[in-house]
C-alpha cells in the first residue's frame, strides 16, 4: 500500500498547485501591489483602520463556533449511538437544510425573529412579552449557528462513531462512572473532530457576509462585508480586498495554530493545519 | 436502491433538459446572444405577460443566453475581471458613464437601431452619455419615500428619515451612493461631487442617523414595510409601487429637496462577438409594443411615449410610474465619480456602517497577541517536556 | 431517562434545523400580490405554476444540479485517492499536503472566487478561448470541495487496520481488487460523508459560483440577482420541490432497507 499508493495522490497535487497555490499567489501579489501593479505596502497598512471590525468578526465568529460546539457535541454522540443504518439517514436530515438555498433560509429566520415575526406573535398569544431579536448581535449570531453547525455535527459524529468501545468498557470496568468515561476517554478521543469542527465553522462564520446584512440589520459590519465591499463597491479596488484577505488569514492560521496545540498526542496533526 | 436514484436522477435530467419547444418563424440564425440583466427585469411569459426572450428568437431566429445580476457592481467586477462574453448589458446611468470613461463600451451603430425615434427627447444626449453614443435607456424612475400612514401623517421632506419619532423604524439603502445622495439632498449638494468635505459633511449626517435607523437593507423593504416592522424606507419608485397598490397604508412621497433620478440603459461591451444582433436586440426592445409589455411586467417607467399605450392607465396617470414634470425638475441623476472619490466614498460608506474608524494599532494588538499565546503555548509545553524527561 | 432526554434533545434539534424550512414551505403557498414572505394572504399554487412556466429558473436549476453532481463525483474521487495517497507518505510531506488542503478552507470565499476567476480568464485567454462557463464552474467547486472530502476519509483511513490490506494480498488478491473488497467497505461511511457535504457545498455556492460562472448561470446566482426587485416565492416554490424530492428519495431508501433486513430476518428463520 506504500509505494505506488502515493501516487494517487499525485493528480490531487498537481490539481491543487494549479487550483489552491496559484490563485493564492495572486491574492498575496494584489496584497502588496497597487492599481497599477506597483509594490506598495499602502493597502496592508490601511487594513488597520478597519480593526474594530476584525475585533467584531473573530468575537462573534468565536461565540458562534463555541455554541456550536456545545449544541453539536450532544447530537453528534446522540446520532452516533444509534444503529448503524439509522445513521445516514440522520447525517442526511441534519445536511438537508443546507439544500435549501442560503438567502432563503436567512429571510425565514427574518420572518421568525422580527418585532413582528412568527416567535413574537407566539410569544404574545401566550401572554409573554415580546422579544426584540432582529438587528442585533445575537441574531448574527444565530444565523451563523444555524448555517454552520451541521459542520460541527458530522465531523463530531464521524470522529465519535470510531472510539472502541472497549476502551470504554476498559475504563468502566476500572471503575469510572460515567461523567468520568466522558471526561477523560471519549472527549480526549474525540479531539481531532472538535478540531476538525471547529475550523470548519470557525472560518465561514468569520467571514460570512450576507447573514450581518440581512440579520444584524447591516450595521453590525463584518470582515465578509467588508471584503465584500471592496470588490462590490464603488471603487473596485481588489488589492485591498486582497489585503484585507490577508490579514484574516494570518489570524485564523494562528488561531488554528493555538488550537492544534490543545491535541495532545499529536494524532490530528495529520488532519489538521500546520503550526 | 442504487438503481432507482439513477432512474430518477436521469428522469429528472430529461424533464429539466428538453428544450422550450416554441414556434420558431424565423430560421435559426446559429447566433446566440449572451444578455446580461438585472433580475426580474424582463417580461418572461410567466403571470400571462409576453416572454420577450422567446418573441425575439421567434422574429430573428436569434437565441438569446439570458443571465442576470443583483448590482451595478457585481456587473462591473465581472466585466473587469474578463472571462464573460456579453454581448448587451444593462448598467445603470453612472456605471454607464464609467465604463465609458473607461473604454469598456462599444459605439452604438444607430442605423441598426431605428425604433430609438421612439425613446423621448429628454432621455436624449443625457450627462451621463455625452452624445448619446453608447446607451439606450431601457427603463428610468425616481427615488422617493415609502411610508406607513398608520403612524406617519404625511412626508415631504428627506428630514422624515432623521425624525426621532420614528427611531428603529427607520429603513436606509445598504449602498453607498443611494444612502449618500439623500444626506446630500438635505444639504443641498451636487450628488456628483468632488469635494471631500462635501463627502465628509455627507457621513457625518449619515452617523448621526445611524442610532435612529433599524436596519440598511435593499429588497428587505418589501417584507418589513407590509408587516408593520418598519415604518419608512427610501427606495426606487419602480420596484416599490407594486406596495403602494397592494396596502392601503402605504404611500408614496417625493421629498421637495428633490431626488435621485435613474435610468438603466442598454449598452453593447467593447469585447462583444455578435455587435449587429446585439444592436438588433436592442433595436427590438425599443420597439413600443415590446417596451410597453415589458414594463407592464417589470414595473418599471418607459423611457416612450408612444409604449405608455400599452400600459394600463392606472399605470401611465399615476405619478410614482411617471412623475410630473414639475418633480422631475428637481431630480439628480448619478455620474461615475472619479477613483480617489469613489475610494474616499467606500471609506466612508465603512466607517459609517462600522461605527467609526478603528486604530491600526489595535489590529496589530490583536496579531500580536495571538502570536504571543501560541508562542507561550509552545513554550510551556516544551518545559513540560523536558521536565517529564528528567 | 437518559433514552428520553436524547429524544427530547434531537427533537429540539430538528425543530431548530427545520423551523426556517417549515416557514419556507408554508409561504411558497402565500397567495400575495406583493411576493410577500411575511404577510399570509391565503392559499394558492400559483408560485409553482409560474415555476413551472419560468424558463430561466429550470435551465438555472439544471445546470446547477449538473455542476453539484459533477463536482461531487469527482471531488469524491479524486479526494479519496488523495487521502490514500496522503495517509501514507511520511511526516513532512504529509504536513505540507494538510496544511495546503485547508487553504481553500482558511479563505473568504469572495477572495477564492475572484482569484479563481483571474486565473481561469489568464487560462482561457492562453488556450484561446472567449468565455467561462460550466467548466470553470465544476473546476472552481471541485478545488472547494477537496478539503471536505479528504478531511472525511483520512481520519477512517488512519482508523483502519491496515493489516487486513496486507493479509488480503497474502491471501492472493491483487492490489487493486484488495483496495476495493477490503479498504473501501472499512472508509466508506467517511466517502459517503465527503461525498454528501461535497454536494450541499456545491449546490449553494454563490459566491465562488457568481466569480467563475462567465455568461452560465446557476440557482444561487440566479436567486441573488432578483435582491434589486423582489426575491419571488417562486423560489419558495422550487426549495419546496426540491425539499420534497429528497425527502421521498429517502423515504423510499429508508422502507427499501427496512424490507431488506425484515426479508433477511425471515430468511434466517
Amino acid at each position: 500500500m506504500k509505494t505506488n499508493s502515493k501516487l494517487l495522490s499525485a493528480p490531487y497535487t498537481v490539481w491543487m498547485t494549479l487550483f489552491i497555490i496559484l490563485p493564492m499567489l495572486l491574492v498575496a501579489w494584489f496584497a502588496f501591489t497597487d492599481r497599477s501593479g506597483a509594490f506598495t505596502l499602502d493597502n496592508i497598512l490601511s487594513v488597520g483602520q478597519y480593526s474594530n471590525v476584525f475585533l467584531r468578526s473573530i468575537w462573534l465568529g468565536a461565540v458562534a463556533t463555541a455554541v456550536s460546539l456545545i449544541l453539536g457535541y450532544p447530537m453528534a454522540y446522540i446520532i452516533a449511538k444509534l444503529p448503524a443504518k439509522r445513521q445516514s439517514v440522520m447525517v442526511m436530515l441534519v445536511m438537508l437544510p443546507m439544500w435549501m438555498n442560503f438567502l432563503l433560509r436567512t429571510y425565514a429566520w427574518m420572518t421568525l425573529l422580527e418585532d413582528n415575526g412568527l416567535i413574537n406573535a407566539a410569544l404574545a398569544a401566550l401572554g409573554l412579552p415580546r422579544a426584540h431579536m432582529i438587528n442585533t448581535a445575537g441574531a448574527v449570531v444565530l444565523g451563523m449557528v444555524y448555517n454552520y453547525i451541521p459542520y460541527m455535527i458530522l465531523p463530531l459524529y464521524s470522529v465519535l462513531t470510531k472510539i472502541d468501545p472497549s476502551v470504554i468498557e476498559a475504563a468502566q470496568d476500572l471503575g469510572a462512572n460515567d461523567k468520568k468515561v466522558f471526561l477523560k476517554v471519549v472527549v480526549p478521543m474525540s479531539m481531532p473532530g472538535v478540531i476538525s469542527g471547529i475550523t470548519m465553522v470557525f472560518v465561514p462564520a468569520v467571514s460570512t457576509f450576507i447573514i450581518s446584512k440581512m440579520l444584524g440589520g447591516g450595521g453590525n459590519l463584518l470582515i465578509g462585508d467588508l471584503i465584500d465591499m471592496q470588490f462590490l463597491g464603488s471603487a473596485y479596488n481588489p488589492n485591498l480586498g486582497s489585503a484585507i484577505s490577508l490579514v484574516l488569514m494570518v489570524i485564523i492560521l494562528i488561531c488554528m495554530g493555538i488550537m492544534n496545540q490543545f491535541d495532545e498526542d499529536g494524532s490530528s496533526q495529520e488532519g489538521g493545519l500546520m503550526l | 436502491m442504487k438503481k432507482l436514484s439513477l432512474f430518477l436522477t436521469l428522469a429528472l435530467f430529461f424533464v429539466l433538459a428538453a428544450p422550450a419547444a416554441y414556434a420558431q418563424d424565423a430560421p435559426d440564425r446559429g447566433v446566440t446572444l449572451n444578455v446580461y440583466n438585472w433580475g426580474e427585469y424582463i417580461a418572461n411569459g410567466t403571470d400571462g405577460s409576453m416572454d420577450v426572450n422567446a418573441e425575439f428568437t421567434r422574429r430573428t431566429g436569434i437565441r438569446v443566453n439570458y443571465t442576470t445580476f443583483d448590482s451595478n457592481e457585481s456587473l462591473y467586477s465581472k466585466l473587469a475581471g474578463g472571462g464573460a462574453d456579453y454581448d448587451v448589458i444593462f448598467p445603470s446611468e453612472y456605471m454607464v458613464s464609467r465604463l465609458i470613461n473607461e473604454g469598456r463600451l462599444a459605439e452604438l451603430d444607430f442605423a441598426n437601431i431605428p425604433n430609438f425615434q421612439y425613446v423621448d427627447p429628454q432621455f436624449r444626449d443625457p450627462n451621463y452619455d455625452p452624445g448619446n453614443r453608447y446607451s439606450v435607456p431601457y427603463t428610468w424612475g425616481v427615488v422617493g419615500i415609502f411610508y406607513n400612514t398608520d403612524y406617519i401623517e404625511e412626508v415631504t421632506s428627506w428630514q422624515s428619515l432623521w425624525d426621532s419619532q420614528y427611531a428603529g423604524k427607520i429603513l436606509m439603502f445598504d449602498n453607498p451612493r443611494d444612502s449618500f445622495a439623500i444626506a446630500q439632498f438635505m444639504l443641498g449638494q451636487d450628488v456628483n461631487t468632488t469635494d471631500p468635505a462635501d463627502w465628509r459633511a455627507a457621513a457625518d449626517l449619515l452617523k448621526g442617523q445611524k442610532p435612529l435607523v433599524q436596519a440598511y437593507v435593499m429588497d428587505q423593504i418589501f417584507d418589513k414595510m407590509e408587516n408593520g416592522e418598519a415604518w419608512i424606507a427610501p427606495y426606487y419608485a419602480g420596484d416599490a409601487a407594486i406596495l403602494v397598490d397592494n396596502s392601503d397604508n402605504i404611500a408614496f412621497a417625493v421629498p421637495e429637496e428633490g431626488t435621485n433620478f435613474f435610468v438603466d440603459c442598454a449598452c453593447i461591451p467593447i469585447t462583444a462577438s455578435h455587435k449587429r444582433e446585439a444592436e438588433e436586440y436592442i433595436n427590438f426592445l425599443c420597439d413600443p409594443e415590446i417596451s410597453g409589455a415589458n414594463m407592464d411586467y417589470v414595473g418599471y417607467s418607459t423611457p416612450e411615449t408612444a409604449a405608455r399605450e400599452y400600459l394600463s392607465p392606472e399605470v401611465v396617470e399615476s405619478p410614482l410610474h411617471y412623475p410630473s414634470e414639475e418633480t422631475l425638475s428637481r431630480t439628480q441623476a448619478f455620474v461615475n465619480l472619479p477613483e480617489d472619490a469613489a475610494k474616499l466614498v467606500d471609506q466612508l460608506w465603512a466607517e459609517v456602517k462600522m461605527g467609526g474608524p478603528g486604530e491600526s494599532a489595535v489590529l496589530a494588538a490583536i496579531i500580536l497577541g495571538f502570536l504571543a499565546v501560541y508562542v507561550a503555548i509552545i513554550a510551556y509545553k516544551r518545559r513540560k517536556r523536558r521536565r517529564e524527561l528528567r | 431517562m437518559k433514552k428520553a432526554a436524547a429524544r427530547l434533545y434531537t427533537f429540539l434539534m430538528f425543530l431548530f434545523l427545520y423551523a426556517p424550512i417549515l416557514v419556507l414551505i408554508v409561504f411558497s403557498f402565500n397567495d400575495t400580490e406583493t411576493a410577500s414572505r411575511t404577510v399570509w394572504s391565503g392559499f394558492s399554487l400559483k408560485w409553482y405554476q409560474k415555476l413551472f412556466e419560468d424558463r430561466l429558473i429550470l435551465e438555472a436549476l439544471r445546470n446547477t444540479l449538473i455542476i453539484a453532481v459533477a463536482a461531487a463525483a469527482a471531488s469524491t474521487v479524486l479526494g479519496t485517492m488523495a487521502a490514500i495517497g496522503i495517509n501514507s507518505m511520511k511526516r513532512l510531506p504529509k504536513r505540507v499536503m494538510m496544511n495546503i488542503t485547508n487553504f481553500p478552507m482558511v479563505n473568504p470565499e469572495i477572495v477564492t472566487g475572484v482569484s479563481m476567476m483571474l486565473l481561469f480568464v489568464f487560462a482561457v485567454g492562453l488556450f484561446g478561448g472567449r468565455s467561462l462557463g460550466m467548466a470553470s464552474i465544476t473546476a472552481a467547486h471541485i478545488t472547494f470541495c477537496l478539503p471536505y472530502v479528504i478531511l472525511q476519509v483520512l481520519p477512517k483511513l488512519r482508523q483502519m487496520d491496515e493489516s487486513l490490506f496486507e493479509a488480503a494480498q497474502d491471501l492472493g488478491c491483487p492490489p487493486a481488487k484488495a483496495f476495493f473488497k477490503v479498504v473501501l467497505p472499512e472508509i466508506m461511511p467517511g466517502v459517503v460523508t465527503g461525498m454528501i457535504m461535497a454536494f450541499t457545498l456545491s449546490i449553494d455556492d454563490f459566491v465562488i459560483s457568481y466569480f467563475t460562472s462567465g455568461t452560465t448561470q446557476t440557482l444561487p446566482i440566479y436567486i441573488y440577482s432578483m435582491t434589486r426587485k423582489r426575491v419571488s416565492p417562486e423560489i419558495n416554490a422550487l426549495s419546496t420541490v426540491l425539499f420534497a424530492a429528497v425527502m421521498a428519495l429517502l423515504i423510499v431508501v429508508n422502507v427499501r432497507t427496512a424490507k431488506a433486513r425484515g426479508q433477511a430476518k425471515e430468511e434466517r428463520r
